[in-house]
């Protein structure tokens, strides 16, 4: 761990929040003042760009690092408005297979260098090659689910396949809960899908219709004052961190907590 | 009260579906974790109906070998209905390796 920490971001299915949960806890960690890097991936399905806003300043990609046409800090895109956050950006018409796991380690071993203390790499959904190459240099991994049965089954599988990996302790995090189904009874609660998992949680992240706008736009939720999502997301920053953050109170729609709200102001 | 909660509580409450989720994901995840190809299973199951049949006589229709993970572990899962001791060799004991040695197969 001397050298800082490399997490890799994955779930096995595709659409539980992979890539939106990379880039919030990258400008979480940011925001905190951690120099940070995001890695995308996803080689030939290139979508952090697109979430963070940066996409209109891609010039080259991770392809074009590993394959020697241009400096690893050429490639590396500056977040204007978190200055110790880059991207290194997938590369979209290539496939997974464009980068191997020893060049992940080798761009991963150049970023520590360039003194990125946190690297977090978003990972593909699935679990073949493109899998291999983004944990290959992890040292830790989150897998995101949803509670939803093929999204937690999907997850399941991964921490068997991380552990091949010898990626031993991954943590969780719950993402689009929707309290008031967990409330009658619909939805399965954190505790089922822990109870299922037996992993370590992480978090938990209500959904939350912010996040559509903030994809809508290229803001990360977390920039969003009063969203919760992007409260949630700046907690498991924290708790990354090592800091002990308390659950946030997710009955949304209760009197009480509407009553705190308005109270608190938006927060 | 509404109607549909008063008739829950007439008959019953039907399972919450997010119970049914969670029993379904707990039967899958049983096999998924296991994880051991068939053709591995039925290798096992006949060399265990080999040893075991040179003790006693198997129903083997009826013979049942499951793979099931409870609390962090896998365990094999067998039932072997027994017809007849083959009181030839039950007298024998494990002591007695060399007699009890020559396979049936």
């Amino acid at each position: 761990m001397s050298n800082g920490r490399v997490i890799v971001i994955t779930s096995g299915k595709g659409g539980v929040g992979k890539t939106t949960t990379t880039a919030n806890l990258g400008m979480a960690l940011a925001a905190m003042g951690e120099k940070i890097a995001l890695i995308d991936a996803d080689i030939g399905l290139r979508n952090l760009d697109l979430i963070l806003g940066l996409e209109n300043r891609i010039v080259y990609d991770i392809v074009d690092v590993v394959e020697g046409r241009c400096k690893l800090r050429q490639a590396l895109i500056k977040d204007k408005r978190m200055p110790n956050l880059v991207l290194l950006p997938a590369a979209q018409t290539r496939d997974k297979s464009a980068v191997n796991p020893d060049q992940m380690r080798q761009l991963i071993a150049d970023l520590q260098e360039d003194g990125y203390v946190y690297i977090l790499i978003d990972c593909p959904a699935g679990i073949e090659q493109g899998f291999r190459n983004a944990t290959a240099g992890a040292t830790e991994a989150i897998i995101v689910t949803n509670p939803e049965v093929s999204a937690v089954r999907d997850a399941d599988r991964i921490v068997g396949l991380l552990e091949a990996e010898d990626l031993r302790n991954p943590r969780l995090v719950v993402n689009r809960l929707r309290p008031h189904l967990v409330k009658n009874e619909t939805m399965m609660s954190v505790e089922d899908v822990q109870e299922i998992l037996s992993i370590p949680l992480l978090g938990i992240v209500p959904d939350d219709e912010a996040i559509i706008n903030s994809t809508n736009r290229g803001e990360p939720v977390i920039l969003q004052d009063g969203a919760r999502a992007g409260q949630a997301y700046r907690n498991i920053a924290r708790r990354i961190k090592g800091e002990e953050v308390p659950l946030m109170d997710l009955e949304e729609g209760g009197f009480f907590s509407r009553l705190r709200r308005l109270f608190a102001g938006a927060r | 009260m509404p109607l549909p909660s008063f008739l829950e509580r007439l008959f019953g409450r039907p399972e919450a579906s997010k119970d049914t989720a969670k029993n379904r994901l707990r039967i899958v995840l049983m096999h998924d974790r296991a994880a051991i190809p068939a053709a591995v299973l039925e290798q096992m199951r006949s060399e265990l109906l080999t040893v075991l049949s040179k003790y006693v006589e198997i129903d083997q229709q009826a013979l049942e070998i499951n793979l099931e993970r409870s609390e962090g572990t896998v365990a094999l899962l067998a039932n072997v209905p027994i017809l007849r001791v083959r009181t030839d060799v039950a007298s024998e004991g494990p002591d007695n390796p060399e007699k009890a040695e020559p396979a049936l197969a």
